[in-house]
């Protein structure tokens, strides 16, 4: 019985993301993964997910991705007693302005899912950590909340959970005292999904954003950085962030 | 040269119990301020998303930098051969133990998830340096509890110089594994430098000795034991020099971030316009912490007055605790250079972000100093720590080599 | 003599153990409710469950964790779903009601659960949200509910 309840649930839900994406937003098939891996296998090193931001199309005023991510993961009116700056935000808009020629440049700010992430090196349980196909998590299971992944993140991507949290997301199960930042949504890639951001982005016809395997040079992402390039934000680090822009 | 004899100390007046209750008190306190903290929520502390490391951590890190230091006057009798610092050894190795723990606690007790210590502990990730200290602070109480017990047995006392090397050993990578936590974080202008290390190492020196020296002077006085001027007079010139160096370090440390311009911004802010910051700077680490107690040390006509000197070693603590809030929170205060050539629009990039310590806060930083005070006036009762007199006549610098 | 002394307080030993249940007899035994249906079943055979359940979720969560596995059978929402459910009067129990189900034992047997720090303690479809679900997905929502409430 459960089983048959998950399959039709299964059956429906994919035929319904469909539907929902033809009918929302035709250009989000476009984007979509090739093909979701099954359930029971295990993600794998062959792909490096990562992502490319057009800043040239990244609208100043709109916050289509940041509204998006707050959506997923229910971040907005989950916390009300923390203050502004103890409030968990995944991804920020920053308009940024050249000293010198006073050109202006709007992008979205998010955790750079680095292949080298110093807050992997920092963390002490080992809780901070990269997946094999590049995304950076925190396992919350063994995080002790001792913030020196904060400390070390040359983005300030983290963000600490400042009070008690209830009735969570299945997409991020997030709680008091421990760090969190962007997943690049890992719940809807391991489906085949592209992350929320990507999707308003694309959603909102401003296709600023893409989503993709770094690791297939035939992937959409892959060709489009070889033709005009993907700067890292700080690249003196070293770090090969998984995101990516361009017109910076 | 006479045997040195040591005695636990009475420990029974009125005064002892109250001193026992005065820091039960404050340990009692913390206490209510760890569950208000835990139990709510680090929303109701001044720490932020910024601020990520507050007022609990610069008593956590003075403290455990201090237990460092406080082993040194053990350390030069064993390693240095100095035998007028000899009878001072095991209180030198207690005080070590005793303030580390403290600031363990106040480490311990502040993390998001204090209840996952198992994990912290089972669970390594050996590229941290974070792991490391976890390592290196337990072995710091392993290795200093076998020195105390070699000086302590008549039977261990051969194996205690070598036991002594290695705490010495220890000790000094164990402070350099504390400036490292800082010293390591590329990412922050006020951080990213090697010379973190050693300047904590030699901070260590000076906020050590002066807690040494105030335990010290403090435990001879209440107990009625003789304190002869020729100890205090070494301890007392070694204070200076340690204070000298930490501000040479300072200097140099500025001055290199000063050649480079990629840390202008950094140093303006913290040496001209950072407001608190600037001013706990120049006040409270520069002029409290170094100047006033060299010129106490030093002026000749206080050279013997023991309250100058007690004196100066609780400004080198207080300006101690303020270099170290310079650089833990005036450090995480200024903005992170994330687009370098750009101006920021965004408050959470762009802007000096602002701390205001709670007091749950300050209350969980006290009740550390107040456990290792704890464990110190504890262990000399039921121990022998304190040698019955150290009149001069015990420790003539002529009988030393 | 000390073989046979050995072996007599094993024995002893044994029978210790096996008379807490009686000897807390006066302690209620919580009372659970379990899901209702004609063929609705546990992912594992009923002891199983009771003795391995927090090996089956340890083990699931890593593999989600690290390595993206995300089948159904042992998850944590898959227990949850069938296993919270609103009572008579329609409220969903917390996780820290004696009602919840996963509660009701872990009070009886002092073991703190540490699941619902992180974890929602109900069903999805049980959550009011504070802010409004994505489009795509409140129409999903709306449509998964009525399907589920179809098949009942």
């Amino acid at each position: 019985m459960s089983d048959q309840i998950n399959d039709s649930r299964r059956n429906f839900l994919s035929k319904a993301a469909i539907a929902g994406s033809i009918t929302l937003a035709p250009g989000v098939l476009l984007h979509q993964t090739a093909h979701a891996k099954p359930d029971d296998q295990a993600v794998s090193s062959d792909t490096r997910w990562g992502m490319l931001i057009d800043t040239n199309k990244c609208a100043k005023s709109c916050t289509g991705c940041v509204d998006a991510c707050n959506e997923e993961f229910d971040l907005i009116g989950s916390m009300p007693k923390s203050s502004e700056a103890q409030k968990t935000q995944y991804i920020r808009k920053v308009t940024l302005v050249e000293k010198q020629t006073k050109h202006e440049t709007s992008l979205p700010m998010l955790c750079q899912h680095c292949e080298s992430p110093p807050c992997v090196d920092v963390c002490p349980t080992g809780a901070s950590f990269k997946r094999v196909d590049g995304i950076v998590l925190v396992d919350k299971h063994i995080c002790i909340g001792c913030r020196y992944c904060m400390m070390a993140c040359p983005y300030k991507a983290r963000s600490f959970v400042h009070e008690a949290i209830e009735n969570q997301t299945l997409s991020a199960p997030r709680g008091k005292g421990t760090v969190e930042s962007c997943t690049m949504c890992v719940h809807r890639v391991d489906n085949g999904d592209i992350p929320a951001c990507v999707e308003a982005c694309t959603a909102d016809n401003h296709n600023a954003m893409f989503f993709g395997d770094l690791n297939d040079p035939d992937s959409e992402i892959s060709r489009e950085m070889k033709k005009h390039g993907g700067k890292q934000i700080r690249a003196d680090l070293n770090l090969n962030t998984g995101v990516r822009y361009q017109g910076l | 040269m006479k045997k040195i004899e040591y005695t636990k100390i009475k420990g029974q007046s009125i005064a002892y119990y109250g001193l026992l209750a005065g820091l039960g008190f404050m340990i009692l306190l913390g206490l209510i301020a760890t569950w208000y903290m835990e139990h709510n929520g680090h929303y109701v502390t001044g720490m932020t998303n910024h601020i990520v490391w507050g007022m609990p951590h610069v008593f956590a890190v003075f403290l455990i930098v201090a237990a460092s230091g406080a082993l040194n006057v053990a350390s030069i009798a064993s390693v240095f051969g100095k035998k007028i610092y000899d009878p001072l050894s095991r209180l030198s190795a207690l005080l070590a133990i005793a303030l580390l723990a403290g600031g363990l606690v106040v480490l311990l007790l502040d993390l998001g998830r204090p209840d996952r210590l198992i994990v912290a502990i089972t669970t390594y990730n050996f590229k941290s340096i974070f792991a490391w200290n976890i390592i290196l602070y337990t072995g710091f109480f392993a290795i200093v509890g076998a020195y105390i017990w070699m000086m302590m047995d008549h039977n261990m006392y051969k194996f205690k110089k070598k036991v002594g090397l290695a705490a010495f050993v220890w000790r000094l990578v164990l402070t350099t594994g504390t400036g490292s936590i800082f010293g390591f974080l590329v990412a922050r202008s006020a951080y990213d430098a090697a010379i973190m290390a050693p300047m904590f190492i030699i901070m260590s020196f000076a906020f050590g000795l002066a807690i040494f020296l105030l335990v010290l002077m403090a435990s001879y006085n209440w107990t009625g034991r003789e304190l002869g001027d020729a100890v205090v007079a070494r301890l007392r010139s070694l204070l200076g020099v340690f204070v000298a160096a930490t501000l040479f370090l300072t200097a140099i440390y500025h001055l290199t971030n000063l050649y480079i311009s990629q840390h202008h911004g950094v140093e303006a802010f913290i040496l001209a316009n950072g407001g608190i910051y600037t001013n706990l700077f120049w006040i409270g680490q520069v002029f409290l912490g170094g100047l006033l107690p060299l010129a106490l040390i030093y002026a000749p006509s206080l050279k013997t007055s023991r309250n100058t000197l007690g004196v100066a070693s609780a400004l080198i603590i207080i300006g101690g605790l303020c270099q170290l809030y310079v650089i833990i929170i005036g450090g995480q205060a200024y903005p992170m250079e994330i687009f370098p050539g750009y101006e920021v629009s965004n408050t959470y990039f762009g802007a000096v972000s602002q701390y205001s310590p709670s007091l749950p806060e300050i209350m969980l930083g006290l009740s550390g100093v107040a456990v290792s005070l704890l464990l110190l006036i504890f262990a000399i009762k039921v121990l022998r720590f304190l040698p019955v007199s150290l009149s001069d006549s015990f420790a003539d610098p002529h009988a030393s080599k | 003599m000390t073989k046979r002394f050995l072996r007599i307080s094993l024995i002893l030993t044994g029978l210790i153990l096996l008379f807490p249940l009686q000897g807390m007899a006066d302690t209620p035994l919580p009372s659970i409710s379990l899901p209702e249906g004609e063929g609705v079943k546990c992912v594992e055979p009923v002891d199983d469950i009771r003795r391995n359940h927090m090996n089956y979720l340890l083990h699931q969560r890593d593999k989600t964790v690290y390595e993206g596995i995300r089948t159904e059978k042992h998850s944590l929402a898959n227990c949850i779903d069938c296993h919270v459910q609103p009572n008579e009067q329609g409220v969903v129990p917390a996780h820290d009601d004696k009602e919840h189900f996963c509660n009701a034992c872990h009070e009886y047997a002092a073991v703190q659960i540490d699941c619902f720090g992180c974890h929602a303690d109900r069903p999805q479809k049980f959550i009011k949200r504070n802010s409004q679900p994505h489009a795509l997905q409140q129409q999903l929502n709306e449509v998964l509910m009525a399907k589920e409430m179809g098949a009942h």
